[in-house]
This record gives structure tokens, sequence and C-alpha cells, in this order.
């Protein structure tokens, strides 16, 4: 504010609001770690953004982590050792790198689990690395990650942006929307996004579809009206959403009010923004690694343990932290050991993880992606949404039983990983 | 004429948002220019208002939620005002500065304790959906309708300020607090009112957001900065002021959006230093003596 405050005894002036504006800050910066008493725990470090758009994914994302620690004490911890875990906001790729930095230096954790940006989770990759310590993301996307800046230490349990389209597309294609068709697409003006952008470029250039208009949307952005506006000028067969976190759900709510009536699709997706639109905003098709509906035992029981804690189904984001837990778990155990370069080889060697779907799934050693099978889910009309949870019907697993189970992940040409160390 | 056609329908839309922000920056105007408090909490009330929406939806539907979620919510803001905001009008600035953006942190938490940090699903009434056709032009039936209804919403605003006892002595206070006194005036019932009215404001804003924008915890931190802006742009103590400032950042944002997405954030910033540079007073702005 340039006007003047109140009254004439204390003016306010800008080194005492900065004083002020300090004093906020350090009490905020606190770390809200809570250390467990006893013998030598297993420290593991969660690192995720909890505030700004990407927030709400956050919450599942420690909530799902929390859990997996959980039940792991409950079995007895590792090797008798119990499991301790800490949580942090990751807020940006700084503060992210900085706190990375903490939990291996400081904090001497054995791994570190979590991250949602791409932006963030290739400055924790770096720490990581240099700490010689695993990473195993949960929810970053950028093929990026896996190509170009591929790190020995980091392994991903999220799936690629081009697994994404590569799911999506192929129920799209089924749908008659790829061939010859023209896209709209709107893209979260960001790493991930850019990075989706260009594979979904690539994906309609080898299929015969091009693309009406591409639009970047800055990710505070939060009305759409003028993309609708656009939008109907430009009559596409598809509006395809690369945006992410909570443009999503307002995207979604926008869409709904203009009534436009063509169908739309989206690349990168969270169950949580779909619940946050709701039935009746809810529209389209989308593609998840993970979803509450999936039917095999241990995919039941996820669901169930999550319900019975938290009162309400888990979304794909607590998936991932969930199984990355619990993967750095395993491999802990199976090796007795929590050093970084051993845990590395383990991952590497070709070890399943049951993750709550039809097969197991396994880290590919060329560029540490996570290969399991992915859905595509479609909107239902509201008329047929029996709770508030169930809004989508969803595809088959992705590869199919009798398919290569690398079918969706990146080509070595799509991302080139050369790993050092 | 294409461009054209959108450039007027997306003024349409900046309107919509400038009436948002119109809401939101009144009470803040009138809650700095009375009591001289900086309400970093006002983005509070509003997102307090968004959830009512949904927790009343039920049982009152979306027009009840519009009339009984803003009254709840002034009463939050009387009782905020009788304990907290009080005993801090005549103090250094920076305690209820510090005060004001606490209160935005608890609320803020509270209600991510409350109801989770995931966006909650809200949708527009049935019967509100859907476009409307002018000529070349088409619009959101929703827009529309809220766009009106904030228009009420502001010329009862004004009609108090302007044409009641209430108001004059509300104007009286804000020019000189001290001359006030001495007419034997006490400004406290009327600060109380004020900080009911002008949060209710920010929640009847926040209700008429509910079915178009995410409803999550951080919602009242996303819109308080632009409704700063519009305060001043508009310069204090000035009604049309105020309206003005409103008006113009919904349409640049508007426009913006339309033509350089990056820029529109951007742009309602460098106007404000603009208008700062030419206008140090604002748009409207009076001169008020305490605070030259």
């Amino acid at each position: 504010m340039t006007q003047g405050f109140t009254p004439t005894r204390h003016a306010i002036t800008r080194r005492r609001l900065v004083q002020g504006g300090l004093a906020v800050g350090a009490t905020l910066a606190m770390p809200g770690l809570v250390r467990a008493q006893g013998a030598q725990p297993i420290r593991i470090g969660h690192l995720t953004p909890r505030t700004g758009f990407l927030g709400p994914l956050g919450e599942y994302a420690v909530m799902a982590a929390q859990l997996a620690v959980e039940e792991i004490n409950a079995a007895g911890g590792i090797d008798g050792r119990k499991v301790e875990l800490l949580t942090e906001d990751s807020v940006n790729p700084q503060t992210a790198s900085s706190k990375a930095e903490r939990y291996i230096e400081r904090d001497k954790v054995a791994a570190i689990v979590g991250e949602i940006s791409s932006a963030s989770a290739l400055a924790i990759g770096q720490v990581a690395q240099r700490g010689k310590t695993i990473f195993l993301n949960t929810g970053a996307n950028s093929d990026a990650l896996r190509g170009q800046d591929c790190k020995r230490y980091m392994f991903h349990v999220e799936g690629a942006n081009s697994m994404y389209v590569k799911a999506v597309g192929r129920s799209l294609t089924e749908q008659g929307l790829v061939k010859g068709k023209r896209w709209y697409s709107l893209t979260a003006d960001y790493a991930f996004g850019h990075d989706l952008l260009r594979v979904a470029k690539g994906f309609m250039q080898g299929n015969g579809g091009t693309f009406a208009a591409d639009e970047l949307v800055p990710t505070d952005a939060t009305d759409f009206s003028a993309y609708m506006i656009k939008i109907r000028q430009a009559k596409p067969d598809l509006v395809i959403s690369n945006l992410a976190g909570n443009q999503i759900t307002n995207f979604l709510k926008q869409y709904a009010e203009y009534g436009l009536p063509f169908p739309v699709a989206g690349f990168g997706f969270d169950t949580a923004l779909a619940w946050g639109a709701g039935p009746g905003n809810f529209a389209g098709t989308w593609p998840c690694l993970w979803h509450h509906k999936i039917d095999t035992p241990s995919s039941k029981a996820f669901v169930a343990a999550f319900t019975k804690k938290y009162g309400k189904p888990p979304e794909n984001q607590a998936w991932g932290d969930y199984n990355a837990v619990k993967i750095v778990a395993k491999a802990m155990a199976d090796t007795r050991s929590t050093e970084g370069p051993k845990l590395v080889s383990y991952l590497e060697g070709g070890a399943t993880f049951d993750v709550q779907k039809p097969r197991p799934g396994y880290f590919r050693a060329r560029d540490h992606q996570f290969i399991s099978e992915m859905y595509a889910i479609t909107a239902l009309p509201a008329d047929k949404v029996k709770d508030k949870w169930d809004l989508f019907t969803s595809t088959p697993a992705i590869p199919g039983p009798n398919e290569d189970m690398e079918v969706l992940a990146p080509t070595a040409e799509e991302a080139a990983c050369k790993m050092e160390g | 004429m294409l461009l054209l056609t959108l450039a007027v329908e997306q003024v349409v839309n900046g309107l919509f948002l400038g009436a948002i922000y119109l809401l939101i920056a009144l009470g803040l105007s009138l809650i700095f220019s009375l009591g001289g408090i900086v309400n970093l909490a006002h983005g509070a009330f509003y997102a307090i208002g968004a959830y009512l929406t949904i927790l009343l939806s039920p049982a009152l539907g979306f027009g009840g939620s519009l009339v009984v979620a803003p009254v709840l919510v002034a009463v939050i803001g009387l009782l905020v005002e009788r304990f907290l905001f009080r005993r801090f009008y005549r103090s250094d600035p920076i305690l209820s500065l510090l005060l004001t953006f606490g209160l935005a942190m608890v609320a803020e938490q509270a209600l991510r304790m409350i109801f989770g940090a995931p966006p909650l699903p809200y949708a527009i009434p049935q019967a509100l959906r859907g476009q409307v056709f002018l000529g070349d032009f088409v619009l959101s039936r929703y827009r529309l309708t809220i766009l009106a209804a904030v228009v009420v919403a502001v010329a009862g605003v004004w009609v108090l300020l302007q044409r009641t006892t209430f108001g004059r002595v509300v104007r009286a206070g804000v020019q000189n607090p001290d001359m006030v006194a001495a007419l034997g005036i006490s400004l406290k019932p009327y600060m109380a009112t004020v900080v009911g009215l002008s949060v209710g404001l920010a929640a009847l804003a926040g209700v008429m957001l509910a079915p178009i924008s995410g409803v999550h915890p951080a919602m009242g931190a996303e819109v308080l900065t632009g409704a700063f802006v519009v305060v001043v742009i508009g310069g204090l103590g000035s009604f049309w002021g105020v309206v003005l400032a409103a008006l113009i950042v919904g349409i640049v944002r508007g426009l913006m959006v339309l033509v350089y997405p990056g820029f529109a954030e951007a742009a309602i910033y460098a106007l404000m230093a603009v208008i700062l540079l030419v206008r140090p007073r604002g748009l409207l702005g009076e001169r008020i003596l305490r605070f030259e």
C-alpha cells in the first residue's frame, strides 16, 4: 500500500515492515519434524508441495506415505528397525533443493520420497545424486526427468508424460478423435506443461491429427472465460487439457458453465481434481496410473485401509506415495542395507513389486522408469453418478494381459538417458 | 470483426471479474479508511463464504446461500471487530497488520483442517447454466445473472453510505474522526457495522465464485492481491473511485488474457504503477489529512 497508514504517532516504515516480515518468516520456517525416541529408526524424508496449486495433491501424498509407514511399523519395521517419516512442504525448486540437502546432511535420511512438480523433482534429483541417497519421484511427469536429466539415484514411480499421452491416446483413437481431427489445447505454463505439449504434438504428428491452437495458461490463472470464447470460435474436434493441479478443477467448472459442445480429454490428471469439479462438471477422458475402483485384492485392501484412516478413498497421488514408501522398505529389507549404492543396484536389478494392479511392476534399468499398467477413465453423465467418488468408468488395464509391459513407456528415441556415477 | 466480437465478450467477462473484485475491495477500503486497519484476513472471509455455500446449499439452495452465507459471515465479522480489531484502532499499524496476517493464516489452516486441501465440488444451479445469445455475442448466463446481483448489492451500499444518517457519520469518520468525536458521536458501533458489512460483501463474492472456481483453502489469498490493487488504484475515501478501479482492472485483465495471457497478472500491477505516478492518491482518492 502506498498510502500512509493511520495516526501520526506510529508511522509505518519499510524497515519496520521488513522486521515484522522477518519475524513471521522465521516462525514459518521452523521445520515440522517430529522425532521418535528409541533405537536408530530408519528415516525416510517425504518432500512434496503442500501449498499452492499442487497442494491438494500433496495432502493425499502425505496421508498415503503416513499410512504406508504405519503399516510397515505395525508389521515389525524393516529388519527390526522402525521407520520414521519426516515430512516437509517443498514449495518451489529452490526450497525443495535446500530441504532435500538438509534431509541428507542433517537428518541423515536413507531415502527421499515425493514431489509433484517436475521442476522441483529435478532439483531434488540433483541433490540426491550428490548425496548418493535414493529419491523416488512420485508425481513429476516430465519426460526430460527420464531422458536428458536422468540420474542414477532418481527413480520414477510416477509415469512419464509420454505414457499418459499414449494411454489416453489409445482411447481417443478408438473414439475416432485423432486421425484427421483438430485439437485445441490448454497447457500449464511451466516445465510439466511444456513437456506434455511437446509429447502431445509428437503423438498427433505420428497419428495424422493437427492442432487448431495451443494456449499456454499461467499456473495462477483462475478465470478461463477468455479461453472458452476462443475455443468456441475455433470449433475444434477435441479440447485437450495439459493443465495441472487446481487449474483442472477451474477449467472443468467453467467449461461446464459455458456448455460448450466439444468433447474434452486431458493428458495430465488426478482424481482429486475430478472430485473437486464434481458430478455434472467433470467431463471427458483422462489417463491415470491407478484409481480406487481397480479390482485387485491389494487394491481393495489399500482403499479400505485408507478410507478407514481418513474417511475418504485414496486418489492416484496417494497411490504413488504409498507404493514408493513400500518399495523403499522392501528394497531395504531385501538388501538388509540403507546404503544408496546397494539400493540403486537392487532397484535396477529387476525386482518386482505388487502395486495394486493385475501385473506386478518393476523399474526399467535404462531410465529408472517404473513400468506398470495405466488406465483411461471417462466421466459418467451426471444422472449416472451414484456417489460423489464414483464419477467415471475405466478402461481395462493398458497394456492388456498379453501385451508387452513397456508399450507405453518412452522409447530410447523419445527420451535418451545417459546415467553417470 | 472476429477479434472485435471476442473483445466485447471478454470485456463482459472482465466486468464480471471486476465486479467480484469490487465486492472485496469496497470492504477493504471501508475498513482501512475508517479504522486504519489493512485487513489481510479479508480474503479469508471470502473463502468462508464459498465454503458456507457448500454447507448451506443442500438445505437452502444456491439462492438461499447467496443471502444467508454473507449474513453469517457478517456475524463472524462483528465478533472479530468486537474482540480483535477494536483493540488496534489507535495502536501501531504494524500490530494490526500482523494481527490480520495471522488471522488469515489461522482461517486458511482451519479450512484445511476441517475440509481438507483438495477442492470441494460445487456446480452452477441447472437454471443458470449455458449461454445467452445477444446478436453476435454469446455470454455466460451465470455471469450475467451474477453481474446483475452485484449491481444491486453495490447500489445498496451506495444508498447506505450516501443517503442515510449512518452513511453520513461513516463518511465524516473517514474524513475527520476527531471532529466526529468532538460532536459527541462514538465511532465504535459504526465500526462494528462497517466491518460486518465489509466482510459480508467479501463472503457474497465467495458465494458467487464457488460454482465456477475451485473451492479450496487458499482461495482467499488468491483473490486478495487483486482487490488491494483495486483499492490503491481507486483511491481512499471514494466510493466511485473503487468502482471505477474495479471495472478498469477487470477489463484490462480480461483483455490481456485474450491478447497475451502471460502478461494478464502483470498488467494490473503495471497499471497501478502508472496511475500512482500520475495520481499518487489514486484515481478519485480524496485528500484525507491523517493519511497524508
